[in-house]
């Protein structure tokens, strides 16, 4: 069942990226360049994401006893603002920029069928397993 | 600009549905790394990584849209990709978890984390620009 349900949601998530352009990597570079030929669009897509959640986060999930298809909520309890947020959100910002994809619109851009977006995809699992080696948690 | 809103909308949406469903936030970075390498432990992440794959899918095959032109340098791709693996892993988190749920959330973590990927890839963008790169 929440396999099912994952599978939906993912392809919701999906369709989402794709109507907003996240998957078309010269729009995500082009809301990168403020200096050139700024596009804009990008901030909307994630100001319209981030009100639903916010009202989810803020006024349903409180008051939720539990998830209706799980035992609990797994929510992420870290706060701490250290190097490896700083250091990790930085170089993913500048192959976020290099790119034009960051993780989402890669996988959603499989759909495609053409090579690079298999490029980059595998190219993001490497950085998982070099990360995993170069800089474990201890 | 009507359909961006409406494709964040979506994204919202379904981040919040896998949160009361499943009670687990959408951060695909992390899904898309459990996915891959703790197989069978969480299969719920496999589920949704084909679910990302099919949506876009669905839509292509209806002739709903069609694929956008790809003109970034292969160099460019496998250089970003692993720069994008290597900082979403160390940070915890990419576009969707930390600028959907965790921002969702107000967690000061993940706002700080959007502020600096932000940046980065502006700053990166203009130096590729400088550079003669774009």
């Amino acid at each position: 069942m929440s396999g099912a349900v994952s599978l939906l949601l993912g392809g919701l998530f999906g369709i989402g990226l794709v109507l907003a352009g996240m998957t078309d990597p010269a729009y995500i570079r082009g809301f990168l360049d403020v200096t050139g030929e700024w596009r804009p669009e990008l901030a909307f897509v994630m100001a319209s994401a981030l009100v639903i959640s916010a009202l989810f986060f803020q006024l349903i999930q409180p008051n939720m006893a539990r998830p209706l298809l799980a035992e609990g909520f797994s929510l992420p309890t870290a706060s701490q603002i250290d190097g490896r947020l700083i250091g990790g959100a930085f170089l993913f910002g500048m192959g976020w920029a290099v790119s034009g994809y960051c993780p989402g619109p890669g996988i959603a851009s499989l759909a495609y069928l053409e090579p690079k977006p298999f490029g980059f995809v595998a190219a993001m699992l490497v950085g998982f397993k070099l990360a995993d080696w170069l800089a474990p948690v201890r | 600009m009507l359909q961006v809103v409406i494709g964040g909308v979506m994204i919202g949406v379904a981040s919040a549905l896998l949160m009361a469903t499943n009670g687990r936030i959408a951060g695909i970075s992390s899904i898309v790394y459990r996915a891959f390498f703790l197989r069978g432990e969480e299969s719920w992440t496999i589920w949704f990584v084909l679910g990302l794959m099919l949506g876009p899918a669905v839509m292509l095959l209806s002739g709903w849209v069609a694929p956008p032109n790809i003109d970034i340098g292969w160099g460019s791709i496998i250089v970003g990709g692993v720069l994008v693996g290597m900082g979403t892993k160390i940070g915890s988190g990419c576009t969707s978890g930390h600028g959907v749920c965790g921002m969702g959330r107000f967690s000061v973590r993940s706002a700080v984390a959007v502020a600096v990927f932000m940046s980065a890839g502006v700053m990166t963008v203009l130096l590729m620009r400088l550079g003669g790169l774009l």
